[in-house]
């Protein structure tokens, strides 16, 4: 089963590449687009034939060891 | 008495060099170099995660190497409380393996940073004891992701305990404001709770030699062995 994790940084750090884009997008006429974050989407496949709590513990300990700075980062599964 | 070190290469890494030759001159005595992937470290008093790109930076600066099959050797000689200094990467490293507080992201400026700095010392510890209060040491600095960040629990814990090692300062020929990157509090380098473990941004080895713009990065390893 394929899913997907989105990881942003928290809102009160500060996310410097989603001024730039905002100004960019500013400059090429889209002045109403505000507040631009930019985060990264993880995918991959889970084992075959695990139920929802060895996936759902499988996720969040690879995002707590490895993928996700829980001092500056923030996750959400997608399914 | 004869100081012991070593200095852990990454992938990536691109200041081992300076910082094995850094130590050699310093300590007069030979520095071990270990890979990554070794599993065992001899006993040193100071062991080094140098500065660079280690993994490319992927993930997070310092993510994949806080996993490498050295790391859990590396812990073990900082609990057993000998010294143990990450410089730039390194610093990334030791935030990523929890060993100091904190985290660093992208500088504010969205800019990479490669040119001297200012920093003075804010709380002593055994890294810094010859250095005056208030002396402005020069030193340089190279990192994209040098901006510290903590919570404000974190803040005050380091303020409170004093383990705030470094901070970036005014100097000679600064142009602007003293935090050239963003950090919190202006902060360049912090200790953990035992004051034996160091991270810091700005790179002492590249400030040791007379063909350096400075020489004042050599005043951390003499208030090592001193």
């Amino acid at each position: 089963m394929r899913i997907k994790i989105l990881i942003r940084l928290k809102k009160q750090i500060l996310e410097p590449q989603g001024k730039v884009i905002e100004q960019s997008l500013n400059n090429l006429g889209f002045e109403g687009l505000r507040n631009i974050r930019q985060g990264k989407l993880i995918e991959l496949d889970l084992p075959e034939n695990i139920n929802q709590e060895e996936k759902d513990n499988i996720i969040s300990s690879a995002c707590k060891k490895l993928l996700v700075n829980e001092i500056i980062e923030e996750y959400e599964v997608l399914g | 008495m004869s100081f012991k070190s070593a200095v852990i290469t990454f992938p990536g890494s691109n200041c081992d060099r300076d910082a094995i030759t850094y130590l050699r001159d310093l300590t007069n005595n030979d520095v071990l170099n270990i890979w990554h992937d070794e599993t065992f470290i001899p006993s040193v008093d100071l062991i080094i995660l140098p500065g660079g790109f280690s993994f490319g930076d992927y993930l997070r600066s310092g993510a994949m190497a806080s996993k490498s099959n050295i790391i859990p050797e590396v812990i073990k000689h900082a609990n057993s409380g000998k010294f143990l200094l990450g410089i730039c990467n390194g610093f990334q490293i030791l935030s990523e393996i929890g060993l100091l507080k904190g985290a660093l992201i992208q500088n504010n400026k969205l800019k990479f940073l490669g040119k001297d700095c200012f920093v003075k010392k804010k709380h002593e510890n055994k890294f810094n004891k010859l250095i005056k209060k208030d002396q402005v040491l020069q030193i340089p600095v190279a990192h994209n992701e040098g901006n510290f960040y903590c919570s404000n629990d974190d803040l005050n814990y380091l303020n409170d305990e004093e383990l705030i090692a470094f901070e970036y300062c005014m100097g000679s020929f600064s142009n602007s404001d003293a935090n050239i990157n963003g950090s919190i509090n202006n902060i360049a380098g912090i200790t953990n709770e035992g004051k034996n473990v160091l991270g810091m941004m700005p790179h002492p080895e590249r400030a040791y030699q007379n063909f350096h713009t400075s020489m004042d990065g050599k005043s951390i390893i003499e208030s090592l062995i001193t």
